[in-house]
């Protein structure tokens, strides 16, 4: 461990660091811009100023930049130094000389990185008298707003935009005062990562646009710590409340999930929460007869009207009663988007024989699958982080920018970081980004991509394979039988693709940390197998291969492991003996199965009752609606893909009838106890008071799930006896915000399920990492202040990264390979296939509520190679009919550059198309238009 | 001695100002030293020469040139290929030596790189020449073709297997082209900012690979030194720096030109007898006798020899060699001014300290000399001239505008408290004489 002196005291630090990392770390207020944790340093603003002196006799010294100097043994500065302290005035000067100082009516004020920097310098006054510099602004579209005139040229939107995410459309122009960071012309950022800006840029020229449409400042939002729901890696995020209203998505720094950063969809996917399609109140239809199939048997017919909740709960029991009475079923479906509590107060109320997955059957099939895979062994599920220290990558069937976006921002950062020798040769330390950047990798990226349709992270490939999934998955097999014999061999390979799997062996091979990424998107179970099998043969070779599996939602594995009878059958279960009550949790079925079939269950079910908190074609066929909680007015705890337990808190109390889904369900449960039949004779005892409880419970019957009990302290947790505050020091407004309705301080209202309260009372001290709620402290208002929350600058939160990894697989020695390797695909006669590829904003329902997602999301299209469209007498933009089992749609075509010929791409989920999850056969036919 | 012995880069030009042809170039013995290196000396013999000439690199900054080429890795394992850049990126105002030589002999350049290509092994070099020089580039062209054509450049020059594949980059137009590392991610297609050192040029400079930067004057200097010997070229001048230089005067002198001349020739020996004094009516009152960035000399110390060492003991610097004439009756106000407008404009905007310090300093001179200073400019001025140190920016753009402003400050503060409380320039048109 070197030792470095600062002002003449001693301080042990971690080696290979530079100088304003270290100083960071050990809490001292050195001022910076350029710099950045994640970014490295590149030595433009000059802020970070010290003096450094040869020797303990060095009167003289000389001025250096903190971030570019080796905190090397026996290095000895000064913070404190005169000149030094002098120059970082001088550059505060230089830098506020153009600023509009414009803090009342900026977005930033309260959480700018400037106004700390600048009061830490003691920069008071400005000398400067002359015209400021001006630029004009452009729309960067509906995510991220742009105020130029605040620039204040510290190139981090640039460097991150462009160096670290991979967008090519922010650029710096212009030289000297007049660095325009920009695009080219006005138009939406097209990086999946440009929310980020917002955090990136130290002042407020890149802010939330859509903050900016209900703002509050800083330190009047309320905030716990939560998990994003939009995809199921499960990154970090804190949302901010005021007045009911979520007023936006912050990330979280979780160390081992995604770091300091979310993507647009996670940031930007919230407004769901606060949108016209939010349901408040409870509902249910008015005298609706219990005789078998009559009160649902025509669409639409069903109009469910506010009623008061205790009638709605009492009727739905009454409604289970009734079926117990009757001998007519009550089945629950599960949601892989909520909660696990919730999921499990659902099968706790329907019992095991009745709780359906809530997930479609083949992606259900999938997941259990991926689950499978992961606790057989030998490979573990990969973390994003671990995935950032990969050396080789191969990426099976996933368009990861697309279904998981961090995960091509992970991958990007292990393509920049990745070992380059000439950087060893020339002894270049890893945070020298200005080094760093200059230095050409010479070899090729270890990144084999194979997916259907392009993606893109192809630029960054060494390989890139277009296919068919059962195509797909046979490259995968053959690498695996290249790397080990053991794996079945694939017969007919074709050359070039043999070729190609020899030379993603090789690369795989030279690795020592590869990493195989698949998925489900692909909907194929033989694309999942391969890829376990490649990972597999990686680890009968001695690697230390890790699997990272994407999944579609927040809860996916969660829900996979608890388990629940597929899908199907609970649809078919309405026929015999009938189906009383069906009680779907947060879900839309007319996205997990095909319309037909959806429409004929709900037209045979006696009554269908839903708990959700937003419309869907379901809610609105529902003669029962009970409002649930959204991940911002709950606290549950949710698996992510890797598969990690975390939890996430509830932010503020909803307006209305409002409720978590588990709390609804148990009100039925207890409604209706008591009556023949329900096995749950210990009510009383049965009784859960908070989130725990139904957790604590969840993991007895689950006892694979239980490491999810350490996830987050428990609800009784205290700092000193006292809570943790939701509401910062500074919240303003507290007498007074809601004298509208009453002249008495509102009493905060309890919370039973956290050790958080929605207060601006309680502990201030830094809480256990589950439970930071904000990163603030004194002098530090902006995101920055996440340094004093972590054990070392970029390493992991102080007390251990948050959530808790559920199992790890046991050591194998020989893998059972799966040995169905799928025949090639081969077409049928005027048939192609139809694979569903996913858009960031477009295929995930919640961020679809989000006007600004919405607004992103492309129109339906049909894509389809050129030769394809050739054949079939189709033009770009042309409408194509496409005739399935699941009905005759039409569609514009849309002309890909690189898809395998009889295949076509639709894009999932979007609305109209999202009962297509599976790849299906289609025929598609040209519409013959008269061409007036 | 013959004039080409004398003065090795000039002596040979044409009376009539025009480029030698490679016909001429060959008859004046041009790329006999190529030839000599490539049929009998090895690379470590031909940067001995060097070495020994003590020929120091004449971009401005005036490091020992075969030093910088004995800093090229030779391990085998290291990356291949080497680069050779060419800075011709003239762009400093009053500074016009290089177009000079490119003009007279581009020969001279071309045989001079392919003697530097060969001695730090380079295969590829490249000629960075500044945009507004489209016709020294056209007559380098010209030359780069008949070379090649002859045998002196491209693939197994003159059979000795040695090949060198030789570019003209044309620049896009900005100073801070011209800083080496800069200079390098211009080629590349990259913004020209200045790179980080370490890592160093000669280690991973363009596109990672070992890269030698020289300026023209120097790879011009390098065949006359190889066929003369190091002694020869020490020997010309009296100054122990040796060789010989070409020194430019511009300014309101009788004859502004370019000289070459032996190293230490002094001041007013440039002013007086090559650039035929001072025009009619007009004193010297100061010069930058380094170029733009490098800091005035009194009128007192005319005296002093235009060499590194002693130009440092009078508080300047050699530069680029490149005299500025300050006379007594142009204003020193608008003289800094105009330096300074051109470093701001030309900041590439990386560093606080330049993109922004400039900037104000270019605005309050502009204030001063427009009659609207104030009486804190001067300690503004004073204060920008301190933050703004080497090792406080990014590169030496800024360093090296405040050389001529530090100095300007402290010996014409009389003049700029006078445009202040006048509030006028006392130098204009119709304005009274100054004292």
């Amino acid at each position: 461990m070197p030792t470095i002196y600062i002002d003449n005291q001693a301080f042990e630090v971690a080696p290979g660091q530079n100088l304003l990392a270290v100083c960071l770390t050990l809490g001292f207020d050195l001022p910076y811009f350029c710099w950045h944790p994640a970014m490295g340093s590149v030595g433009a603003c000059r802020q970070c100023a010290v003096k450094q002196f040869k020797d303990e006799n060095d009167r003289e010294g000389k001025i250096v930049m903190a971030c570019l100097t080796p905190a090397d043994d026996g290095v000895r500065i000064s913070i404190e130094d005169p000149e030094a302290k002098a120059f970082r005035k001088g550059v505060a000067e230089w830098l506020m000389a153009s600023h509009p100082h414009d803090c009342p009516v900026c977005d930033e004020g309260g959480e700018c990185h400037l106004q700390d920097m600048t009061v830490m310098n003691g920069q008071v006054s400005r000398r400067y008298r002359f015209t400021k510099r001006t630029f004009r602004n452009q729309d960067l579209g509906p995510f991220v707003n742009h105020e130029m005139n605040r620039c204040i040229q510290c190139y981090r939107c640039v460097r991150f935009y462009h160096d670290y995410a991979g967008g090519h459309d922010l650029v710096a122009l212009g030289i000297r005062n007049e660095i325009y960071f920009g695009r080219h012309a006005d138009g939406k950022l097209e990086s999946e990562f440009s929310g980020n800006l917002v955090e990136v840029c130290p002042t407020g020229v890149f802010t939330d646009k859509t903050f900016k449409a209900h703002f509050t400042r800083k330190w009047d939002l309320q905030t716990a710590p939560s998990v994003c729901v939009h995809c199921g890696l499960g990154c970090n995020t804190i949302p901010g409340e005021r007045y009911g209203l979520l007023r936006r998505i912050r990330s979280r720094y979780n160390g081992h999930v995604n770091g300091y950063f979310i993507c647009d969809r996670g940031r930007f996917g919230y407004e769901f929460v606060n949108a016209e399609s939010r349901l408040r109140d409870t509902m249910m239809a008015a005298q609706t007869p219990h005789a078998a199939g009559s009160a649902r048997s025509a669409r639409g017919a069903v109009s469910a009207r506010p009623a008061p909740p205790e009638d709605v709960v009492a009727h739905v029991a009454d409604l289970i009663r009734t079926a117990a009475r009757s001998g007519r079923r009550v089945v629950g479906i599960s949601s892989p988007r909520a909660s696990l509590e919730a999921n499990y107060a659902l099968r706790d109320l329907v019992g095991e024989d009745n709780f359906f997955s809530g997930m479609s059957d083949h992606e259900d099939r999938l997941v259990r699958l991926i689950i499978g895979i992961l606790v057989t062994g030998p490979s573990r599920g990969s973390s994003l982080r671990e995935l950032e220290r990969a050396d080789a990558t191969f990426i099976l069937g996933e368009d990861v920018t697309n279904t998981a976006p961090m995960l091509d921002y992970s991958l990007r950062q292990w393509l920049r970081r990745r070992p380059n020798p000439e950087r060893t040769r020339l002894k270049i330390p890893a945070w020298n980004d200005a080094a760093v950047g200059e230095i050409v990798h010479e070899e090729p990226s270890a990144l084999y991509i194979a997916t259907v349709a392009a993606t893109k992270l192809d630029e960054s490939a060494a390989e890139v394979y277009r296919a068919a999934p059962d195509d797909l998955a046979r490259l995968g097999f053959a690498v695996a039988h290249l790397v080990d014999d053991a794996a079945p061999p694939v017969p007919e390979l074709p050359a070039d693709i043999h070729d190609l799997a020899v030379a993603t062996a090789q690369a795989l091979t030279r690795a020592t940390r590869p990493i195989i990424v698949s998925g489900v998107s692909c909907g194929s179970e033989a694309v999942v197998k391969a890829a376990a099998n490649v990972a597999w043969s990686l680890r009968a070779r001695g690697e230390a291969a890790e699997l990272c599996f994407v999944v579609s939602e927040c809860n996916s594995i969660g829900l996979g492991m608890m388990g629940g009878r597929p899908l199907s059958e609970a649809l078919q279960a309405a026929d015999d003996p009938g189906v009383e009550l069906a009680i779907v949790l947060e879900n839309d079925l007319f996205r997990r199965a095909g319309e037909a079939e959806v429409e004929r269950f709900l037209g045979l079910c006696g009554h269908l009752a839903v708990v959700d908190h937003s419309e869907t074609r379901t809610t609105a066929a529902a003669d029962i609606v009970l409002p649930a909680a959204t991940f911002a007015e709950s606290t549950g705890t949710l698996v992510n893909s890797e598969p990690r337990a975390q939890r996430f808190y509830q932010v503020f109390v909803p307006a209305g009838d409002v409720r978590e889904s588990w709390r609804w369900l148990q009100d039925v449960r207890m409604a209706a106890g008591g009556v023949e039949g329900d096995t749950k004779g210990e009510i009383e005892g049965g009784t859960w008071h908070s989130v725990d409880d139904v957790l604590d419970d969840l993991c007895l019957t689950f006892p694979m799930l239980a490491p999810a009990l350490s996830a987050a302290p428990p609800a009784e947790f205290r700092v000193h006896g006292m809570r943790v505050p939701r509401q910062p020091a500074r919240y303003s407004g507290r007498t007074a915000m809601y004298a509208d309705q009453t002249v008495f301080e509102p009493r905060p209202p309890d919370d039973r399920d956290s050790p958080l309260a929605f207060s601006m009372e309680g502990s201030e001290e830094q809480p256990p990492p589950a439970l930071v709620s904000r990163v603030w402290v004194p002098g530090w208002n902006s995101a920055q202040a996440l340094e004093r929350f972590q054990e070392e600058v970029g390493g992991a939160l102080r007390g251990g990264d948050p959530g808790k990894r559920l199992f790890e697989p046991p050591v194998v020695e020989r893998p059972s390979h799966f040995l169905d390797v799928p025949a090639a695909y081969s077409p049928e006669r005027d048939q192609s296939l139809v694979v569903p590829v996913h858009h960031i904003f477009g295929s995930e329902e919640l961020s679809m509520k989000a006007p600004a997602v919405r607004e992103c999301a492309p129109e339906p299209y049909l894509g389809l190679c050129g030769l394809m469209a050739e054949r079939l007498g189709i033009s770009d933009g042309g409408v194509v009919t496409l005739v399935s089992d699941a009905g005759v749609r039409l569609l514009k075509a849309k002309l890909f550059a690189s898809l395998p010929d009889y295949v076509a791409v639709i894009p999932a989920g979007l609305p109209g198309l999202e009962g297509l999850g599976a790849p299906f056969y289609a025929r598609l036919i040209a519409r013959k238009d008269a061409d007036d | 001695m013959s004039d080409a012995l004398k003065r090795p880069l000039t002596g040979h030009f044409r009376s009539d100002g025009r480029p030698l042809s490679l016909k001429e170039y060959v008859a004046r013995g041009g790329y006999s030293a190529l030839n000599k290196v490539l049929t009998g000396m090895t690379p470590a013999e031909v940067i001995k020469v060097l070495l020994d000439a003590t020929l120091t690199g004449r971009g401005g900054a005036g490091f020992p040139a075969g030093r910088k080429w004995s800093f090229v890795p030779t391990e085998p394992d290291w990356p291949r290929p080497m680069f050779l850049v060419c800075n011709a990126d003239e762009m400093e105002p009053g500074t016009f030596k290089d177009r000079v030589l490119i003009e007279g002999s581009p020969h001279q350049l071309l045989e001079g790189m392919a003697i530097a290509a060969y001695a730090v092994g380079a295969a590829v070099a490249y000629l960075f020449v500044r945009a507004e020089y489209s016709v020294p580039a056209g007559h380098l062209r010209r030359a780069i073709a008949e070379a090649q054509t002859a045998g002196y450049l491209g693939d197994n020059i003159l059979g000795s297997g040695f090949s060198l594949d030789l570019r003209l980059h044309a620049s896009a137009g900005r100073y801070i082209c011209g800083e080496g590392s800069a200079m390098l991610n211009a080629i590349e297609g990259e913004r020209p900012i200045p790179r980080h050192k370490p890592p160093h040029q000669t280690g991973s400079g363009l596109w990672s690979k070992p890269t030698v930067v020289n300026n023209v004057e120097t790879l011009c200097f390098v065949p006359p030194i190889v066929a003369n010997g190091a002694e020869w070229f020490r020997g010309l001048a009296p100054s122990s720096e040796g060789g010989t230089k070409v020194y430019t005067v511009s300014g309101r002198v009788r004859q502004p030109g370019a000289w070459e001349l032996p190293m230490g020739t002094t001041i007013r020996e440039l002013i007086e007898e090559h650039a035929g004094g001072m025009h009619f009516g007009y004193k010297v009152r100061a010069v930058l006798p380094g170029g733009a960035s490098s800091a005035f000399v009194l009128e007192k110390d005319l005296d002093t020899a235009m060499d590194d060492a002693s130009l440092a003991k009078v508080g300047s610097r050699l530069g680029t060699g490149t005299v500025i004439v300050l006379d007594d009756r142009t204003c020193p106000v608008g003289m800094l001014r105009n330096l300074e407008q051109f470093y701001a404009q030309e900041s590439c905007g990386w560093c606080t300290p330049c993109w922004q310090g400039l900037r104000w300093v270019e605005l309050l001179l502009g204030a001063i000399e427009e009659g609207s200073g104030a009486a804190a400019d001067l300690e503004l001025l004073k204060w920008h001239t301190e933050l703004i140190r080497p090792g406080h920016t990014f590169c030496d753009l800024a360093t090296g505008a405040m050389e001529p402003l530090e100095s300007g400050l402290r010996y014409f503060e009389e003049d700029i408290l006078r445009h202040i409380s006048d509030r006028r320039c006392p130098y204009a048109r119709g304005a009274a004489e100054p004292d």
